[in-house]
């Protein structure tokens, strides 16, 4: 078998390289043309030269560590400060849309926009949370779990009823909001969070659904307080209006006695939900209890009015084919 | 073959006909014109050459006929006759264009109509209600977005941000007065009496057992009494309140384990497994120069 020595052959018709050169500067020495481990035709060799390579690699890599830890070593105080590994969230494409909080403009939108009573205490949420048609067991403690948590809320059960005729109904009874749990092979699987006196529609696809009884070391059932609400990452407009609209569902005045606290996190454009009983057990330490369910979202569309699907006026969607492309862009 | 029998005797019994399905217990026929559906002598389209049935296009019943005259010809071979919308006079023009026909055609074809009508008025009450509009998922965007939100949920850290907020919120001073933990009193105090014994850091450290401040001796039951609350700790708290009650000397450590224990009601973090490691009693003394190592209800 022949060797697995070097495979130093030259790539034909390769011209020697020095040849060129001969007025250049003795510091610059040229190599001939090397050859690469991809141009060796024999998978074998070819692989154990591409190991041999790789393991170099590693052996460089691993002297630049050791070389550049005994040099900070050596200056102390004066090496310069490591470098911030990258991560998603640094790397993130600017998004013009992001709120500065000193923004007047913003805030002059926000004080006029739908959710402005509720912000100033004029209202207090009133919340109808339905399913789509023939829910299954899943579903419906789903839904209650999910009553069970936001106050002053109602679950019905829809019979075939068509959502437009149901919302001019809800707002005749002062509901404010309405939630459509939408349900696939027996799992819920999207939600349609519409705010009622004509507000705006959000359509979000929910994943990652856990029933008090999946979540493991959980506390006692919620009690009846209002929770307080945390709503983190919201960065852009469309972020921001996003968590205006889920802060909406829970009333502002939160009785801190209840020590219950529901959170929407916001990590890439997915809403992570997780509702939590906290106890201080000093200053600077809190413990928390993972109470009920939890789920993710993640926003599809929003539309102007209430739920239209048809001649709806869309204020966003989420189009996967344009608005998927960059691993580095979020919406929200 | 023109007699019909023959052509029953062939197609139907003996040879292959490529309008018939056969199943385990019945036969049917594929044939278009068919008026029943099944595989019969007197339901065979091409063994009868006298035939009729009712056909339905676009909403609108017909009645097609063909009689023995026109077998020869087959682009004219059936006759169409539109039915009216109206049940009643469709059944009457029926029985007027079927009128000397054999009595199984005439009755098979009512039937044939009524079923049509019954499931024609069912497709538009149907779609008068909402349909249910399927969605086509691409897997490969699924898959995608679940190995996302898996990766997003990583990079999240959940608890610790949701304890980094509510520790901000508690500097902010939004619960008010609810929790007596005097931050900037016990900072100031900490900078002023920098140098003076250990007791004011003692006190300092010591928020929750405020009471303790005044007795200068104890036993104090740092754990089993804040787990008087919740129902798992049940069994450990009822054994341990009785070590408690026995080990008290005074009745002011009565009274504060009490009054601690309702304080404690806001104060035990409860992380199930981690409490459950500890079964014994942890009783320390209170002296003046305690040693800084004093083990926090974790």
């Amino acid at each position: 078998m022949a060797g697995r020595g070097e495979q130093r052959t030259r790539p034909c018709g390769a011209a020697p390289g020095p040849a060129e050169d001969h007025g250049a500067a003795p510091e610059r020495v040229l190599f001939p043309p090397a050859f690469s481990v991809s141009e060796i035709k024999n998978k074998q060799r070819r692989h154990f030269m591409f190991l041999r390579w790789k393991q170099q690699q590693r052996k460089e890599k691993l002297a630049n560590k050791k070389k550049r830890k005994k040099e900070r070593e050596v200056l102390g105080d004066q090496a310069p400060p490591k470098p911030v590994p990258k991560t998603i969230e640094n790397q993130r494409v600017y998004d013009e849309t992001t709120v500065d909080p000193n923004d007047e403009e913003v805030a002059f939108d926000e004080a006029t926009d739908e959710f402005a009573p509720y912000f100033n205490r004029q209202t207090v949420p009133k919340i109808l949370i339905t399913t789509s048609d023939r829910p299954r067991g899943r579903t419906v403690r789903f839904c209650e779990q999910l009553s069970s948590i936001v106050p002053n809320s109602h679950v019905y059960y829809r019979r075939g009823l068509a959502l437009k005729k149901i919302i001019p109904q809800c707002i005749a009874r002062n509901f404010t909001d309405l939630i459509v749990v939408n349900e696939d092979r027996k799992i819920p699987n999207g939600l349609v969070l519409s705010h009622l006196p004509d507000g705006p529609t959000a359509h979000f696809k929910m994943s990652s659904v856990r029933l008090r009884k999946e979540i493991k070391r959980k506390g006692k059932e919620p009690t009846e307080h209002i929770p307080e609400v945390i709503l983190n990452n919201f960065t852009t407009r469309l972020g921001h209006s996003v968590g205006r609209m889920l802060a909406s569902l829970f009333p502002h005045d939160p009785q801190f006695i209840g020590r219950q606290v529901a959170t929407f996190h916001n990590q890439r454009d997915y809403i992570f939900f997780r509702f939590h009983r906290y106890i201080f057990k000093s200053e600077k330490k809190v413990g928390i209890q993972e109470l009920g369910p939890r789920f993710t979202l993640k926003l599809r569309s929003i539309q102007k009015g209430t739920f239209d699907s048809k001649f709806g006026e869309y204020e966003w969607i989420h189009k996967h084919r344009e608005m998927d492309t960059s691993r580095r862009k979020f919406h929200l | 073959m023109h007699s019909d029998e023959v052509v029953w005797d062939t197609l139907g019994n003996k040879q292959f006909c490529s309008y018939k399905i056969k199943t385990k217990t019945q036969n049917f026929c594929r044939n278009e014109y068919n008026l029943t559906g099944l595989c019969n002598r007197s339901s065979c389209p091409l063994a009868n050459s006298q035939y009729a049935t009712i056909k339905e296009e676009k909403g609108q019943c017909y009645l097609y006929m063909k009689t023995i005259e026109r077998a020869a010809f087959p682009n004219r071979l059936w006759e169409r006759v539109r039915l009216s919308r109206n049940y009643e006079k469709a059944l009457e023009e029926i029985d007027e264009n079927l009128v000397y026909w054999p009595r199984f055609i005439r009755h098979k074809c009512k039937q044939r109509f009524t079923k049509i009508t019954q499931y024609l008025i069912r497709i538009r009450k149907l779609t008068l209600k909402r349909q249910r509009k399927l969605v086509p998922l691409s897997k490969k965007v699924e898959r995608r977005e679940k190995r996302r939100e898996e990766k997003a949920l990583i990079a999240a850290q959940l608890d610790n941000a949701i304890e980094k907020e509510l520790l901000e919120r508690l500097k902010q001073e939004t619960y008010g007065d609810i929790y007596n933990f005097p931050i900037h009193a016990f900072d100031k105090a900490l900078e002023q009496q920098d140098a003076e014994s250990e007791t004011d850091s003692d006190v300092e450290k010591e928020e929750e057992e405020e009471d303790e401040d005044a007795d200068k001796r104890e036993f104090v039951e740092v754990d089993e009494s804040d787990l008087s609350d919740f129902e798992d700790m049940d069994k450990l708290a009822t054994s341990s309140e009785e070590d408690d009650k026995s080990s008290s000397e005074e009745e002011e450590t009565e009274t504060e384990e009490k009054v601690r224990h309702t304080k404690s009601k806001g104060k035990t973090p409860l992380k199930g497994p981690a409490r459950r490691k500890r079964a014994y009693v942890e009783i320390e003394y209170e002296r003046e120069t305690e040693p800084a190592s004093k083990s926090k209800a974790t």
